[in-house]
Protein backbone atom coordinates (compact mmCIF):
# COMPACT_ATOMS: atom_id res chain seq x y z
CA UNK A 1 0.00 0.00 0.00
CA UNK A 2 2.69 2.30 1.08
CA UNK A 3 4.57 1.31 -2.22
CA UNK A 4 1.49 2.28 -4.43
CA UNK A 5 1.45 5.80 -2.98
CA UNK A 6 4.57 6.16 -3.17
CA UNK A 7 4.66 5.11 -6.83
CA UNK A 8 1.80 7.50 -6.98
CA UNK A 9 3.53 10.55 -5.70
CA UNK A 10 6.62 9.56 -7.99
CA UNK A 11 4.46 9.68 -11.08
CA UNK A 12 2.39 13.01 -9.76
CA UNK A 13 5.39 14.69 -9.00
CA UNK A 14 6.84 13.38 -12.52
CA UNK A 15 3.85 14.13 -14.67
CA UNK A 16 3.55 17.33 -13.31
CA UNK A 17 7.79 18.54 -13.84
CA UNK A 18 7.40 16.86 -17.67
CA UNK A 19 4.24 19.11 -18.36
CA UNK A 20 5.93 22.32 -17.44
CA UNK A 21 7.70 23.57 -20.60
CA UNK A 22 4.51 22.69 -22.24
CA UNK A 23 1.68 24.53 -20.09
CA UNK A 24 4.36 27.60 -19.90
CA UNK A 25 4.13 27.54 -23.92
CA UNK A 26 0.16 27.00 -23.71
CA UNK A 27 0.21 30.07 -21.13
CA UNK A 28 2.99 32.35 -22.99
CA UNK A 29 0.73 31.56 -26.70
CA UNK A 30 -2.13 33.10 -24.79
CA UNK A 31 -0.77 36.64 -23.38
CA UNK A 32 -0.27 40.19 -24.49
CA UNK A 33 2.96 41.17 -25.47
CA UNK A 34 3.65 43.22 -22.05
CA UNK A 35 2.96 40.32 -20.31
CA UNK A 36 5.39 37.80 -21.47
CA UNK A 37 8.17 39.60 -19.92
CA UNK A 38 6.19 40.20 -16.81
CA UNK A 39 8.68 39.69 -13.78
CA UNK A 40 8.17 37.06 -11.66
CA UNK A 41 6.26 35.53 -14.56
CA UNK A 42 2.56 35.03 -14.86
CA UNK A 43 1.17 31.63 -15.57
CA UNK A 44 -2.73 32.48 -15.61
CA UNK A 45 -2.19 35.68 -19.09
CA UNK A 46 -4.84 38.40 -18.33
CA UNK A 47 -6.91 38.67 -20.67
CA UNK A 48 -6.62 35.91 -22.88
CA UNK A 49 -5.07 36.62 -25.97
CA UNK A 50 -6.74 34.08 -28.82
CA UNK A 51 -6.47 36.22 -31.50
CA UNK A 52 -2.82 35.60 -31.00
CA UNK A 53 -3.11 32.33 -32.89
CA UNK A 54 -4.89 33.89 -35.65
CA UNK A 55 -2.05 36.28 -36.09
CA UNK A 56 0.44 33.67 -36.51
CA UNK A 57 -1.63 31.89 -38.92
CA UNK A 58 -1.95 35.13 -41.01
CA UNK A 59 1.08 37.28 -41.08
CA UNK A 60 3.57 35.01 -42.16
CA UNK A 61 2.49 32.51 -45.23
CA UNK A 62 1.71 30.48 -42.36
CA UNK A 63 -1.25 28.17 -44.29
CA UNK A 64 1.32 27.55 -46.84
CA UNK A 65 3.73 25.82 -44.46
CA UNK A 66 1.46 23.84 -42.95
CA UNK A 67 -0.08 22.26 -46.54
CA UNK A 68 4.04 22.05 -47.54
CA UNK A 69 4.32 19.87 -44.17
CA UNK A 70 1.33 17.68 -44.66
CA UNK A 71 1.82 16.87 -48.23
CA UNK A 72 5.39 16.18 -47.85
CA UNK A 73 4.55 13.96 -44.29
CA UNK A 74 1.60 12.32 -45.84
CA UNK A 75 2.69 10.90 -48.51
CA UNK A 76 6.30 10.30 -47.58
CA UNK A 77 4.60 8.53 -44.70
CA UNK A 78 2.65 6.31 -47.05
CA UNK A 79 5.40 5.35 -48.95
CA UNK A 80 7.77 4.50 -45.87
CA UNK A 81 4.96 2.08 -44.90
CA UNK A 82 3.67 0.68 -47.56
CA UNK A 83 7.52 -0.40 -49.04
CA UNK A 84 8.54 -1.43 -45.37
CA UNK A 85 6.09 -3.81 -44.65
CA UNK A 86 6.41 -5.03 -48.33
CA UNK A 87 9.85 -5.37 -47.45
CA UNK A 88 9.57 -6.70 -43.99
CA UNK A 89 7.28 -9.62 -45.63
CA UNK A 90 9.73 -10.99 -47.85
CA UNK A 91 12.41 -10.92 -44.57
CA UNK A 92 9.51 -12.70 -42.55
CA UNK A 93 8.22 -15.53 -44.89
CA UNK A 94 10.30 -15.77 -47.97
CA UNK A 95 13.63 -17.90 -48.04
CA UNK A 96 16.06 -16.69 -50.70
CA UNK A 97 19.78 -16.96 -50.94
CA UNK A 98 22.07 -14.33 -48.60
CA UNK A 99 18.74 -13.62 -46.97
CA UNK A 100 20.12 -13.46 -43.45
CA UNK A 101 23.34 -11.50 -44.38
CA UNK A 102 20.79 -8.84 -46.41
CA UNK A 103 19.13 -8.88 -43.11
CA UNK A 104 21.97 -7.87 -41.06
CA UNK A 105 22.96 -4.98 -43.85
CA UNK A 106 19.76 -3.75 -42.93
CA UNK A 107 19.94 -3.54 -39.35
CA UNK A 108 23.66 -2.24 -40.10
CA UNK A 109 22.39 1.08 -41.57
CA UNK A 110 20.85 1.96 -38.53
CA UNK A 111 23.97 2.58 -37.02
CA UNK A 112 25.20 4.48 -40.51
CA UNK A 113 25.20 8.29 -39.59
CA UNK A 114 23.04 10.16 -42.54
CA UNK A 115 26.21 12.78 -42.17
CA UNK A 116 28.18 10.20 -44.73
CA UNK A 117 25.86 9.99 -47.17
CA UNK A 118 24.06 13.34 -46.80
CA UNK A 119 26.51 15.19 -49.30
CA UNK A 120 26.39 12.96 -52.37
CA UNK A 121 22.42 12.49 -52.01
CA UNK A 122 22.61 16.29 -52.09
CA UNK A 123 24.88 16.00 -55.11
CA UNK A 124 22.70 13.99 -56.36
CA UNK A 125 19.65 15.43 -56.28
CA UNK A 126 21.25 18.63 -57.40
CA UNK A 127 22.66 16.93 -60.54
CA UNK A 128 18.71 15.52 -61.18
CA UNK A 129 17.67 19.76 -60.76
CA UNK A 130 15.44 18.60 -58.30
CA UNK A 131 17.07 20.90 -55.06
CA UNK A 132 13.94 23.51 -53.77
CA UNK A 133 11.18 20.40 -54.81
CA UNK A 134 9.38 17.83 -52.07
CA UNK A 135 11.11 15.47 -54.46
CA UNK A 136 14.27 14.67 -52.32
CA UNK A 137 11.97 14.86 -49.24
CA UNK A 138 9.49 12.36 -49.94
CA UNK A 139 11.18 9.67 -52.54
CA UNK A 140 13.87 7.86 -49.75
CA UNK A 141 10.60 6.94 -48.14
CA UNK A 142 8.85 4.74 -51.02
CA UNK A 143 12.78 2.66 -51.15
CA UNK A 144 12.09 0.52 -48.04
CA UNK A 145 11.30 3.22 -45.56
CA UNK A 146 13.98 2.31 -43.57
CA UNK A 147 15.50 -0.15 -41.33
CA UNK A 148 13.80 0.65 -38.00
CA UNK A 149 10.15 0.43 -39.76
CA UNK A 150 10.94 -2.88 -41.54
CA UNK A 151 12.36 -4.66 -38.53
CA UNK A 152 9.20 -3.47 -36.53
CA UNK A 153 7.51 -5.10 -38.75
CA UNK A 154 9.33 -7.74 -39.34
CA UNK A 155 9.23 -9.15 -35.68
CA UNK A 156 5.47 -8.37 -36.09
CA UNK A 157 5.07 -10.37 -39.24
CA UNK A 158 7.11 -13.66 -37.07
CA UNK A 159 4.02 -13.32 -34.78
CA UNK A 160 1.03 -13.74 -37.37
CA UNK A 161 1.33 -18.03 -37.61
CA UNK A 162 2.63 -19.19 -40.97
CA UNK A 163 -0.75 -21.52 -40.84
CA UNK A 164 -2.87 -18.54 -42.26
CA UNK A 165 -0.80 -17.40 -45.29
CA UNK A 166 -0.39 -20.86 -46.05
CA UNK A 167 -3.95 -21.78 -46.05
CA UNK A 168 -4.91 -18.55 -48.49
CA UNK A 169 -2.20 -19.73 -50.91
CA UNK A 170 -4.36 -23.34 -50.81
CA UNK A 171 -6.89 -20.99 -51.68
CA UNK A 172 -4.96 -19.90 -54.53
CA UNK A 173 -3.98 -16.00 -53.14
CA UNK A 174 -0.37 -14.86 -54.36
CA UNK A 175 2.19 -13.48 -51.96
CA UNK A 176 0.26 -9.98 -52.91
CA UNK A 177 -2.89 -10.82 -51.75
CA UNK A 178 -1.94 -12.65 -48.61
CA UNK A 179 -0.23 -9.63 -47.89
CA UNK A 180 -2.79 -6.89 -48.15
CA UNK A 181 -5.71 -9.34 -46.91
CA UNK A 182 -3.79 -11.30 -44.59
CA UNK A 183 -0.64 -9.62 -43.12
CA UNK A 184 -1.88 -6.19 -42.60
CA UNK A 185 -5.10 -6.46 -41.34
CA UNK A 186 -3.61 -8.97 -38.55
CA UNK A 187 -0.46 -6.27 -38.21
CA UNK A 188 -2.66 -3.45 -37.69
CA UNK A 189 -1.66 -2.48 -33.39
CA UNK A 190 2.22 -2.79 -35.61
CA UNK A 191 1.25 -0.64 -38.70
CA UNK A 192 -0.34 2.43 -36.36
CA UNK A 193 2.28 2.47 -34.17
CA UNK A 194 5.31 2.71 -37.23
CA UNK A 195 2.65 5.22 -38.79
CA UNK A 196 2.87 7.43 -35.87
CA UNK A 197 7.05 7.13 -35.70
CA UNK A 198 6.72 8.02 -39.34
CA UNK A 199 4.60 11.10 -39.25
CA UNK A 200 6.39 12.24 -36.18
CA UNK A 201 10.02 11.72 -38.04
CA UNK A 202 8.44 13.68 -41.16
CA UNK A 203 6.62 15.93 -39.37
CA UNK A 204 9.58 17.03 -37.60
CA UNK A 205 11.99 16.21 -39.47
CA UNK A 206 14.36 20.04 -39.88
CA UNK A 207 17.91 19.21 -41.39
CA UNK A 208 16.20 17.55 -44.58
CA UNK A 209 13.97 20.89 -45.53
CA UNK A 210 16.98 23.29 -44.19
CA UNK A 211 18.88 21.76 -46.76
CA UNK A 212 16.71 21.04 -50.24
CA UNK A 213 14.55 23.92 -49.34
CA UNK A 214 15.21 27.42 -50.83
CA UNK A 215 12.23 29.38 -50.92
CA UNK A 216 9.92 30.77 -49.10
CA UNK A 217 6.76 28.92 -50.66
CA UNK A 218 7.98 25.44 -50.34
CA UNK A 219 8.60 25.73 -46.94
CA UNK A 220 7.95 23.72 -44.19
CA UNK A 221 6.85 24.37 -40.54
CA UNK A 222 9.89 23.55 -38.98
CA UNK A 223 11.71 26.06 -41.22
CA UNK A 224 8.60 28.23 -41.55
CA UNK A 225 8.95 28.81 -37.22
CA UNK A 226 12.73 29.76 -37.84
CA UNK A 227 11.65 32.97 -39.87
CA UNK A 228 9.31 33.62 -37.13
CA UNK A 229 12.23 33.29 -34.96
CA UNK A 230 14.20 36.06 -37.15
CA UNK A 231 11.37 38.32 -37.69
CA UNK A 232 9.07 38.16 -34.72
CA UNK A 233 12.21 37.26 -32.26
CA UNK A 234 10.50 39.91 -29.73
CA UNK A 235 7.00 38.78 -30.23
CA UNK A 236 7.21 35.50 -27.87
CA UNK A 237 3.83 34.90 -27.78
CA UNK A 238 3.11 34.80 -31.67
CA UNK A 239 5.96 32.36 -31.53
CA UNK A 240 4.43 30.21 -29.51
CA UNK A 241 0.99 30.47 -30.28
CA UNK A 242 2.86 29.39 -33.89
CA UNK A 243 5.01 26.10 -31.93
CA UNK A 244 1.15 25.29 -30.64
CA UNK A 245 -0.42 25.19 -34.27
CA UNK A 246 3.45 22.63 -35.40
CA UNK A 247 2.47 20.62 -32.16
CA UNK A 248 -0.80 19.97 -32.25
CA UNK A 249 -1.35 17.44 -35.50
CA UNK A 250 1.12 15.05 -33.65
CA UNK A 251 -0.93 15.36 -30.39
CA UNK A 252 -3.86 14.68 -32.16
CA UNK A 253 -2.50 11.75 -33.30
CA UNK A 254 -1.04 10.10 -30.43
CA UNK A 255 -4.06 10.21 -28.72
CA UNK A 256 -6.02 8.50 -31.30
CA UNK A 257 -3.52 5.77 -32.04
CA UNK A 258 -2.67 5.63 -28.11
CA UNK A 259 -4.61 2.41 -27.64
CA UNK A 260 -2.97 0.62 -29.90
CA UNK A 261 0.40 1.97 -29.44
CA UNK A 262 2.14 0.45 -26.72
CA UNK A 263 0.24 -2.98 -27.25
CA UNK A 264 1.99 -2.61 -30.95
CA UNK A 265 5.74 -1.79 -29.46
CA UNK A 266 5.07 -4.83 -26.71
CA UNK A 267 3.88 -7.61 -29.45
CA UNK A 268 6.70 -7.13 -31.95
CA UNK A 269 9.05 -8.19 -28.73
CA UNK A 270 11.90 -5.91 -29.39
CA UNK A 271 15.10 -8.06 -28.18
CA UNK B 1 5.07 -22.89 -53.42
CA UNK B 2 8.12 -24.01 -54.81
CA UNK B 3 11.92 -23.23 -53.42
CA UNK B 4 12.34 -21.05 -56.63
CA UNK B 5 9.29 -19.36 -56.96
CA UNK B 6 9.95 -18.33 -53.22
CA UNK B 7 13.08 -16.95 -53.73
CA UNK B 8 11.61 -15.14 -56.46
CA UNK B 9 8.91 -13.36 -54.68
CA UNK B 10 11.51 -12.61 -51.16
CA UNK B 11 13.67 -10.99 -53.86
CA UNK B 12 11.10 -9.16 -55.51
CA UNK B 13 9.51 -7.83 -52.37
CA UNK B 14 12.79 -6.64 -50.71
CA UNK B 15 13.70 -5.24 -53.60
CA UNK B 16 12.47 -1.74 -52.99
CA UNK B 17 15.05 -1.40 -49.65
CA UNK B 18 17.78 -3.16 -51.60
CA UNK B 19 17.50 -0.77 -54.60
CA UNK B 20 17.70 1.83 -51.93
CA UNK B 21 20.15 1.16 -50.14
CA UNK B 22 21.97 1.07 -53.63
CA UNK B 23 21.08 4.46 -54.72
CA UNK B 24 21.08 5.89 -51.02
CA UNK B 25 23.43 4.41 -48.85
CA UNK B 26 26.18 2.18 -50.77
CA UNK B 27 26.86 4.41 -53.46
CA UNK B 28 26.95 8.06 -51.49
CA UNK B 29 29.04 5.86 -48.92
CA UNK B 30 31.64 5.25 -51.47
CA UNK B 31 30.71 8.92 -52.58
CA UNK B 32 31.53 10.62 -49.85
CA UNK B 33 34.65 8.59 -49.06
CA UNK B 34 36.12 9.87 -52.57
CA UNK B 35 34.91 12.97 -51.80
CA UNK B 36 36.77 12.84 -48.31
CA UNK B 37 39.56 12.91 -50.64
CA UNK B 38 38.92 15.65 -52.47
CA UNK B 39 38.78 19.77 -52.24
CA UNK B 40 35.12 20.26 -53.61
CA UNK B 41 33.36 24.01 -53.18
CA UNK B 42 30.77 22.60 -56.13
CA UNK B 43 32.35 24.38 -58.92
CA UNK B 44 35.70 22.54 -59.13
CA UNK B 45 36.97 18.94 -57.61
CA UNK B 46 40.58 18.48 -57.26
CA UNK B 47 42.04 15.63 -55.61
CA UNK B 48 44.08 15.85 -52.50
CA UNK B 49 44.45 12.96 -50.69
CA UNK B 50 44.58 12.43 -46.92
CA UNK B 51 45.00 16.82 -46.58
CA UNK B 52 41.38 17.02 -45.01
CA UNK B 53 41.70 14.61 -42.59
CA UNK B 54 45.02 15.84 -41.64
CA UNK B 55 44.37 19.35 -41.37
CA UNK B 56 41.12 18.78 -39.74
CA UNK B 57 43.31 16.29 -36.72
CA UNK B 58 45.91 18.47 -36.85
CA UNK B 59 45.03 21.70 -37.45
CA UNK B 60 41.72 22.98 -37.17
CA UNK B 61 40.89 23.39 -33.02
CA UNK B 62 36.94 23.95 -33.74
CA UNK B 63 37.27 20.23 -35.25
CA UNK B 64 38.16 19.53 -31.53
CA UNK B 65 36.27 21.69 -29.98
CA UNK B 66 32.96 20.57 -31.78
CA UNK B 67 34.23 17.19 -30.97
CA UNK B 68 35.12 17.53 -27.34
CA UNK B 69 31.81 19.24 -26.96
CA UNK B 70 29.90 16.66 -28.77
CA UNK B 71 32.03 14.26 -26.38
CA UNK B 72 30.87 15.51 -23.30
CA UNK B 73 27.40 15.98 -24.69
CA UNK B 74 27.45 12.46 -24.96
CA UNK B 75 28.68 11.25 -21.97
CA UNK B 76 25.96 13.00 -20.09
CA UNK B 77 22.69 12.48 -22.11
CA UNK B 78 23.62 9.21 -22.98
CA UNK B 79 23.84 7.71 -19.33
CA UNK B 80 21.10 10.32 -17.66
CA UNK B 81 19.04 9.60 -20.90
CA UNK B 82 19.49 5.98 -20.19
CA UNK B 83 18.56 5.65 -16.09
CA UNK B 84 16.15 8.34 -16.67
CA UNK B 85 13.65 6.45 -19.28
CA UNK B 86 13.95 3.28 -17.18
CA UNK B 87 13.24 4.82 -14.49
CA UNK B 88 9.91 6.14 -15.93
CA UNK B 89 8.70 2.43 -17.92
CA UNK B 90 9.30 0.75 -14.61
CA UNK B 91 7.25 3.70 -12.94
CA UNK B 92 4.58 3.37 -15.46
CA UNK B 93 4.39 -0.52 -15.72
CA UNK B 94 2.89 -0.43 -12.27
CA UNK B 95 -0.53 -0.93 -11.92
CA UNK B 96 -1.75 2.47 -10.73
CA UNK B 97 -4.71 4.29 -11.47
CA UNK B 98 -4.75 6.59 -14.81
CA UNK B 99 -1.78 5.03 -15.93
CA UNK B 100 -2.56 6.41 -19.43
CA UNK B 101 -2.78 9.68 -18.27
CA UNK B 102 0.89 9.12 -17.27
CA UNK B 103 2.13 7.73 -19.93
CA UNK B 104 0.55 10.77 -22.02
CA UNK B 105 1.92 13.26 -19.90
CA UNK B 106 5.70 11.65 -20.24
CA UNK B 107 5.28 10.70 -24.03
CA UNK B 108 3.81 13.96 -25.01
CA UNK B 109 7.58 16.29 -25.18
CA UNK B 110 8.96 13.83 -27.49
CA UNK B 111 6.09 14.40 -29.55
CA UNK B 112 6.39 18.18 -29.28
CA UNK B 113 8.81 18.83 -32.80
CA UNK B 114 12.45 19.59 -31.84
CA UNK B 115 12.32 23.07 -33.50
CA UNK B 116 9.19 23.81 -31.91
CA UNK B 117 10.91 22.23 -28.01
CA UNK B 118 14.21 24.32 -29.20
CA UNK B 119 11.97 27.37 -29.47
CA UNK B 120 10.48 26.75 -26.34
CA UNK B 121 13.51 26.19 -24.23
CA UNK B 122 14.91 29.17 -25.26
CA UNK B 123 12.61 30.72 -23.26
CA UNK B 124 12.52 28.29 -20.64
CA UNK B 125 16.37 29.51 -19.90
CA UNK B 126 15.76 32.92 -20.31
CA UNK B 127 17.84 34.75 -17.99
CA UNK B 128 15.31 37.22 -16.58
CA UNK B 129 11.73 36.24 -17.74
CA UNK B 130 12.27 32.46 -18.26
CA UNK B 131 10.53 29.70 -15.63
CA UNK B 132 14.13 27.92 -14.75
CA UNK B 133 15.49 31.27 -13.00
CA UNK B 134 12.10 31.99 -11.85
CA UNK B 135 11.60 28.56 -9.71
CA UNK B 136 15.13 28.39 -8.67
CA UNK B 137 14.99 32.18 -7.17
CA UNK B 138 11.93 30.80 -5.05
CA UNK B 139 14.79 28.72 -3.65
CA UNK B 140 17.34 31.27 -3.02
CA UNK B 141 19.38 30.53 -5.62
CA UNK B 142 20.61 33.12 -8.29
CA UNK B 143 20.32 31.29 -11.86
CA UNK B 144 22.58 31.68 -14.01
CA UNK B 145 22.39 32.84 -18.21
CA UNK B 146 21.89 29.40 -18.97
CA UNK B 147 22.54 29.66 -23.09
CA UNK B 148 24.46 33.10 -23.00
CA UNK B 149 27.16 32.07 -21.01
CA UNK B 150 29.95 30.05 -22.17
CA UNK B 151 30.28 27.98 -18.79
CA UNK B 152 26.39 26.62 -18.95
CA UNK B 153 25.43 26.84 -22.82
CA UNK B 154 26.46 22.90 -23.08
CA UNK B 155 24.86 22.04 -19.86
CA UNK B 156 21.38 23.59 -20.84
CA UNK B 157 21.45 21.36 -23.49
CA UNK B 158 21.79 18.45 -21.69
CA UNK B 159 19.20 19.32 -19.37
CA UNK B 160 17.13 19.82 -22.33
CA UNK B 161 17.66 16.54 -23.92
CA UNK B 162 16.15 15.05 -20.70
CA UNK B 163 12.99 16.32 -21.58
CA UNK B 164 12.07 13.95 -24.15
CA UNK B 165 13.31 10.91 -21.28
CA UNK B 166 9.99 9.54 -22.05
CA UNK B 167 9.68 9.06 -25.48
CA UNK B 168 10.29 6.18 -27.94
CA UNK B 169 13.28 4.81 -25.56
CA UNK B 170 10.87 4.56 -22.68
CA UNK B 171 8.59 3.18 -24.89
CA UNK B 172 10.78 0.74 -26.27
CA UNK B 173 11.67 -0.03 -22.18
CA UNK B 174 7.64 -0.33 -21.46
CA UNK B 175 7.33 -3.47 -23.92
CA UNK B 176 10.51 -5.00 -22.40
CA UNK B 177 8.93 -5.02 -19.26
CA UNK B 178 5.94 -6.45 -20.57
CA UNK B 179 7.12 -9.28 -21.72
CA UNK B 180 9.27 -10.19 -18.51
CA UNK B 181 6.77 -13.11 -17.54
CA UNK B 182 5.11 -12.79 -14.13
CA UNK B 183 5.39 -15.86 -12.85
CA UNK B 184 9.43 -14.84 -12.28
CA UNK B 185 8.33 -12.09 -9.58
CA UNK B 186 5.99 -14.54 -8.29
CA UNK B 187 8.58 -17.10 -8.04
CA UNK B 188 11.51 -14.59 -6.62
CA UNK B 189 8.29 -13.25 -3.81
CA UNK B 190 7.74 -16.67 -2.37
CA UNK B 191 11.58 -17.09 -2.11
CA UNK B 192 11.11 -13.58 -0.09
CA UNK B 193 13.32 -11.13 -2.66
CA UNK B 194 11.93 -7.67 -2.03
CA UNK B 195 11.26 -5.23 -4.50
CA UNK B 196 15.05 -4.11 -5.02
CA UNK B 197 15.76 -7.54 -5.08
CA UNK B 198 13.60 -8.30 -7.77
CA UNK B 199 14.74 -5.27 -9.53
CA UNK B 200 18.15 -6.38 -9.69
CA UNK B 201 18.17 -10.01 -10.33
CA UNK B 202 15.01 -10.58 -12.56
CA UNK B 203 14.00 -6.64 -14.21
CA UNK B 204 17.79 -5.64 -15.50
CA UNK B 205 18.64 -9.18 -16.58
CA UNK B 206 15.60 -9.80 -18.63
CA UNK B 207 15.77 -5.95 -19.77
CA UNK B 208 19.16 -6.52 -21.00
CA UNK B 209 18.84 -6.99 -24.43
CA UNK B 210 16.68 -3.43 -24.71
CA UNK B 211 18.93 -1.85 -22.50
CA UNK B 212 21.95 -2.73 -25.01
CA UNK B 213 19.57 -1.48 -28.12
CA UNK B 214 18.77 2.07 -26.72
CA UNK B 215 22.11 1.57 -25.11
CA UNK B 216 23.74 1.98 -29.04
CA UNK B 217 21.07 3.45 -30.71
CA UNK B 218 21.55 6.08 -27.91
CA UNK B 219 24.96 6.77 -28.53
CA UNK B 220 24.81 6.87 -32.19
CA UNK B 221 21.61 9.16 -31.85
CA UNK B 222 23.85 11.73 -28.85
CA UNK B 223 26.53 11.92 -31.50
CA UNK B 224 24.29 13.58 -34.15
CA UNK B 225 22.57 16.03 -32.12
CA UNK B 226 22.10 19.20 -34.45
CA UNK B 227 18.81 21.19 -34.12
CA UNK B 228 19.01 22.61 -30.73
CA UNK B 229 22.38 23.86 -30.68
CA UNK B 230 21.43 25.21 -34.31
CA UNK B 231 18.50 26.62 -33.47
CA UNK B 232 19.07 27.33 -29.99
CA UNK B 233 22.69 29.09 -29.82
CA UNK B 234 23.62 28.41 -33.79
CA UNK B 235 27.08 26.55 -31.84
CA UNK B 236 27.76 29.90 -29.36
CA UNK B 237 28.54 31.45 -27.19
CA UNK B 238 32.10 31.21 -27.70
CA UNK B 239 31.71 27.82 -29.84
CA UNK B 240 30.66 26.46 -26.48
CA UNK B 241 27.71 24.18 -28.05
CA UNK B 242 29.62 23.85 -31.60
CA UNK B 243 28.39 20.01 -31.70
CA UNK B 244 30.25 17.84 -34.59
CA UNK B 245 27.29 17.46 -36.72
CA UNK B 246 26.73 21.27 -36.61
CA UNK B 247 30.42 21.92 -37.61
CA UNK B 248 30.05 19.59 -40.18
CA UNK B 249 26.90 21.28 -41.39
CA UNK B 250 28.32 24.41 -41.51
CA UNK B 251 31.31 22.77 -43.72
CA UNK B 252 29.28 21.66 -46.02
CA UNK B 253 26.69 24.33 -46.87
CA UNK B 254 27.35 27.24 -45.51
CA UNK B 255 31.08 27.19 -46.59
CA UNK B 256 30.76 24.81 -49.12
CA UNK B 257 33.88 22.67 -48.10
CA UNK B 258 32.10 19.83 -49.03
CA UNK B 259 35.43 17.68 -49.11
CA UNK B 260 36.10 18.78 -45.79
CA UNK B 261 32.80 18.02 -44.35
CA UNK B 262 32.79 14.61 -45.98
CA UNK B 263 36.12 13.66 -44.12
CA UNK B 264 34.06 14.86 -41.28
CA UNK B 265 31.15 12.35 -41.90
CA UNK B 266 33.64 9.66 -42.13
CA UNK B 267 35.90 10.35 -39.11
CA UNK B 268 31.98 10.28 -37.34
CA UNK B 269 31.45 7.15 -38.57
CA UNK B 270 34.65 5.38 -38.36
CA UNK B 271 34.65 6.62 -34.02
CA UNK B 272 30.73 4.92 -33.42
CA UNK B 273 31.95 1.87 -35.16
CA UNK B 274 34.27 1.41 -32.74
CA UNK B 275 32.13 2.35 -30.17
CA UNK B 276 30.03 -0.31 -31.74
CA UNK B 277 32.01 -2.96 -31.93
CA UNK B 278 33.89 -1.98 -28.42
CA UNK B 279 29.84 -2.28 -27.17
CA UNK B 280 29.30 -5.01 -28.81
CA UNK B 281 32.54 -7.42 -27.28
CA UNK B 282 30.97 -6.56 -23.98
CA UNK B 283 27.40 -6.90 -24.52
CA UNK B 284 28.43 -10.90 -23.68
CA UNK B 285 29.68 -10.15 -20.50
CA UNK B 286 25.77 -8.49 -19.45
CA UNK B 287 23.65 -9.24 -21.78
CA UNK B 288 21.22 -11.89 -21.30
CA UNK B 289 19.19 -14.03 -24.68
CA UNK B 290 16.59 -15.92 -23.51
CA UNK B 291 17.22 -19.28 -24.17
CA UNK B 292 20.83 -18.54 -25.11
CA UNK B 293 20.86 -17.74 -28.38
CA UNK B 294 21.94 -14.49 -29.90
CA UNK B 295 19.29 -14.04 -32.35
Amino acid sequence: MIQRIGVFAMLVFGGILFSIPFLWTVSTALKTNEQVFAVPPQWVPNPIQWENFKRAWTELPFPTFVLNTITITIVATFGQIVSASLVAYGFARFKFKGKNALFYLMLSTMMLPSQVTMIPVFLLWRQLGLIDTFVPLIAPAFFGGGAFTIFLLRQFFLTIPRELDEAAMIDGANPLTIWWKVLLPLARPALITTTLFSFVSHWDDFMGPLIYLNSMEKYTVSIGLRLFQDSYGTQLELLMAASLIHILPTIVLFFVAQRYFVKGIALTGLK
Amino acid sequence: MSERTSSRWGLALISPWLLGFLIFTAGPMLASLYLSFCKYDLHSLQFVGTKNYEVLLTRDPLFWKSLGNTALYVLFSVPLGLTGSLLIAVLLNQKVKGIPVFRTLFYLPSLVPAVASALVWQWVFHPDAGILNFALSKVGVHGPKWLQDPKTALMSLIIMSLWGIGGSRMLIFLAGLQGVSDELYEAAQLDGADGLTCFRHITLPMLSPTIFFNLILGIIGSFQVFTSAYIMTGGGPDNATLMYVLYLYNNAFRFFKLGKASAMAWILFIMLLGFTGIQFKNASKWVYYEGGEKE
